[in-house]
């Protein structure tokens, strides 16, 4: 059935952002006053014609999202993916009519519902009962319908007790719990998701992905952006790639996978510098190094590799866990490997200062494929100051180790020589009695 | 099934249609602001009778007693301030709450498409609410000072709109501006406390001399204020129409200016904010 429910057309998103013209080194106070005086002139004038106004001397265009072009067909669910910045949300924001495009038009057959954020709307001092309501008329369900479903929600959030306490005073868990509770009790012809299923424990994550799933599989159209490729893989059949701001490809989800992961192997070449977030931790630069010590992205399977986090930290941070995981081309997570638990007598308090921490990976151990890596500063369970994920990849090649016969071939990720032992049975013993 | 197309500086064909599709989240919106303002307060709904009430008490001293303004007809100078306190207050809150509305609601705005003209507008119920109190009041003093209104009172509702839609309309042009520039947050209280003066709520406008009396006018608040002693005192005060038409005249031109402007930058909010 070619039923088309979402066709965006050349759609592409301009910020402009103003600049102050560095070119002055002199300056004395009558120009400051004359350029002062000229800015505030040029304001008045803006804001009188209703044009927009332009902080700084010099604009710059910025294309958040340009030239995308692609069809949805009722019933997909379709997945997004691209690294930060690359225009997926966006993307959202557009479908979901938050903000409008600066060109081209998309036709949207359907109602939509976005869910950009778990619980918006929620006012603290509400109580569980009536930030339902309130949370559910946000999100576009009519009274009556969250009447009909309110047990069935509240069942789903497991907060009967609390429905008439403040929210401020739930705590996180039963928070997102009960936030996430009315979303997954929409029912919308298309449902636009964004990352908010990076929030909650396991088994809550769990719990929304299965969600998802149902809301996939009943034939309501999904678009789904997430870091997450294995949930991409899991959800969605087909997957749309964005990189700076446009469309790579829109194909299967294993493609697009694949094609995201060597994207960002190719274009690092083992080393990356990162510019600051604006948060009191945060990562300079990773690297990748061989057992030779040269920056590289190929590494021989049977050698070491050694991959280092540069990172600033500004102010003492109590508990502070600078964290990485690695994941496979697949996009399924190998292992997850924290500062804590390796260093002995971890400290509990990080002093502010420039950090180089590094993780030696033995040779013989990751199988060849191309790997990416996931970093992150942060307070377990209370607030993350730096998370980049899949921000370097690197390759494993086969340069003739003892698994050279099995290259090409889907080995796993981890190479192993657990020891077989083998003995011959008799004859008769492995007769069975029939 | 109905098509919505997304489309650069399209104009929506059914901007007021939509809106009225989400009439709920406008009443759900109004009945949490409600609901919240008076959690977490120790005398609650009583602020709402204190403040107009000292007010009230402060005018009638100072306009009254001290500098012996006359009031209009016979009739008490309290009745005369309170009857415009009503309006006064319904007009300042209104303008300050839907100032200042699109900046506290920051997270709605950047995460969920609704019009966005709903949460000024929701704005407006609060107040409202504010008003019914207040007026309650204000029947407490009429029967105290015995004062009787006639069956112009019926036209109270008109007037009431009026009010309303005299601070719709630079309401929703400074919150559009807000939303980009946050210094128009200082211009409101500005206005209001100027406001309390330039308009006849401590005096009445019966001793502005008459030929300044249509200039006067054009404050809208002059208007709203009249229309108010007008229904209320029982025909004591006499309502100037040329003043009525040129008020009216300005809160239609303001409302037009606050709603295109709004429209015209509502699309960009949620990059802005």
């Amino acid at each position: 059935m070619s039923d088309i429910v979402i066709r965006a057309e050349r759609l592409g998103k301009k910020y402009i952002i103003g600049r102050h013209a560095q070119n002055d080194s002199y300056l004395a106070l009558r120009d400051v006053l004359m350029k002062n005086a000229k800015s505030v002139w040029s304001k008045t004038r803006d804001l009188l014609r209703g044009n927009p106004v332009i902080q700084g001397d010099a604009m710059e265009e910025v294309w958040a999202l340009k030239d995308v072009s692609f069809e949805i067909q009722r019933g997909e669910a379709v997945g997004i993916i691209g690294r930060n910045g690359a225009g997926k949300s966006t993307l959202l924001k557009i479908l979901s009519r938050i903000t409008e495009p600066s060109a081209g038009r998309v036709a949207i057959d359907g109602r939509v519902v976005s869910l950009l954020e778990v619980g918006t709307g929620f006012h603290p001092e509400l109580s569980g009962r009536e930030n339902i309501y309130l949370n559910g008329t946000i999100l576009g369900m009519t009274r009556k319908e969250i009447k009909r479903k309110f047990d069935e929600i509240v069942a789903f959030a497991e907060v009967e007790k609390y429905l008439d306490t403040p929210v401020k005073r739930y705590s996180s868990g039963m928070y997102v719990r009960l936030a996430f509770a009315v979303a997954a009790h929409l029912e919308p012809e298309i449902l636009v998701v964004d990352e908010v299923l990076a929030v909650g424990d396991l088994s809550f994550q769990k719990k929304c992905l299965g969600k998802m799933e149902d809301v996939a599989r009943g034939g309501r159209t999904v678009l789904f952006v997430s870091h997450n490729m294995g949930a991409i893989q899991m959800l969605c059949r087909k997957t749309m790639l964005l990189k700076n701001g446009s469309l790579v490809m829109i194909r299967d989800s294993g493609d697009a996978i694949a094609q995201y992961l060597s994207d960002s192997r190719k274009d690092r070449e083992g080393q990356i510098r990162l510019a600051p977030t604006g948060s009191d931790a945060f990562f300079t630069g990773i690297s990748i190094r061989n057992s030779s010590g040269e920056i590289c992205s190929e590494i021989d399977v049977s050698r070491s590799l050694t991959i280092s986090f540069e990172y600033k930290i500004l102010r003492p941070i109590r508990g502070l866990e600078v964290s990485f995981s690695l994941f496979n081309q697949c996009g399924s997570k190998i292992f997850y490997c924290p500062q804590s638990t390796s260093i002995h007598h971890y400290k509990n308090e990080y002093p502010p200062g420039e950090y180089v921490g590094s993780v030696e990976i033995p040779g013989n151990f990751l199988a060849p494929g191309s790997y990416t890596i996931t970093a992150g500063i942060h307070q377990p369970n209370i607030q993350l100051f730096d998370g980049r994920q899949h921000v370097i990849g690197f390759q494993i090649v086969e340069c003739g180790s003892q698994h050279y016969a099995f290259d090409g071939q889907d080995i796993g990720s981890v190479l192993v020589d657990f020891p077989w032992r083998i003995r011959c049975l008799p004859d008769g013993e492995n007769v069975s009695v029939n | 099934m109905n098509t919505i197309i997304i489309e650069a500086g399209r104009t929506e064909k059914n901007y007021w249609a939509d809106l009225w599709h989400y009439r709920e989240l406008f009443l759900v919106l109004a009945w949490r602001d409600v609901s919240v303002r008076y959690k977490q307060t120790l005398i609650g709904i009583l602020w709402a009778f204190l403040r107009p009430l000292l007010t009230m008490i402060v005018f009638t001293v100072i306009f009254g007693r001290i500098a012996r303004l006359p009031s209009d007809g016979n009739t008490p100078y309290a009745v005369m301030v309170f009857a415009a306190m009503l309006p006064w207050s319904l007009f300042s809150n209104s303008l300050t709450d839907s100032a200042n509305s699109l900046i506290s609601n920051t997270n709605l705005i950047s995460k969920v498409y609704f019009p966005r003209l709903i949460i000024p507008a929701a704005t407006l119920i609060t107040t409202f609410i504010d008003f019914v109190i207040s007026f309650v009041i204000l029947i407490a003093i009429m029967i105290y000072y015995h004062v009787v209104p006639d069956c112009r009172i019926l036209l109270l509702p008109f007037f009431l709109i009026m009010a309303l839609l005299a601070s719709l309309g630079p309401g929703l042009w400074i919150t559009a501006l807000n939303v980009k520039y946050r210094d128009f947050r200082h211009v409101i209280p500005f206005v209001v406390q100027f406001g309390i003066y330039v308009s006849p709520v401590g005096f009445s406008s019966n001793i502005v001399p008459e030929q300044w009396r249509l200039l006067y006018s054009l404050n809208p608040l002059v208007g709203v204020i009249d229309g108010f002693r007008w229904c209320l005192l029982g025909g004591e005060s006499p309502l100037y129409l040329p003043g009525l038409l040129l008020s009216l005249t300005v809160i239609t031109l303001f409302l037009w200016l606050g709603i295109s402007r709004f429209r015209r930058t509502e699309k960009t909010f949620a990059d802005l904010i």
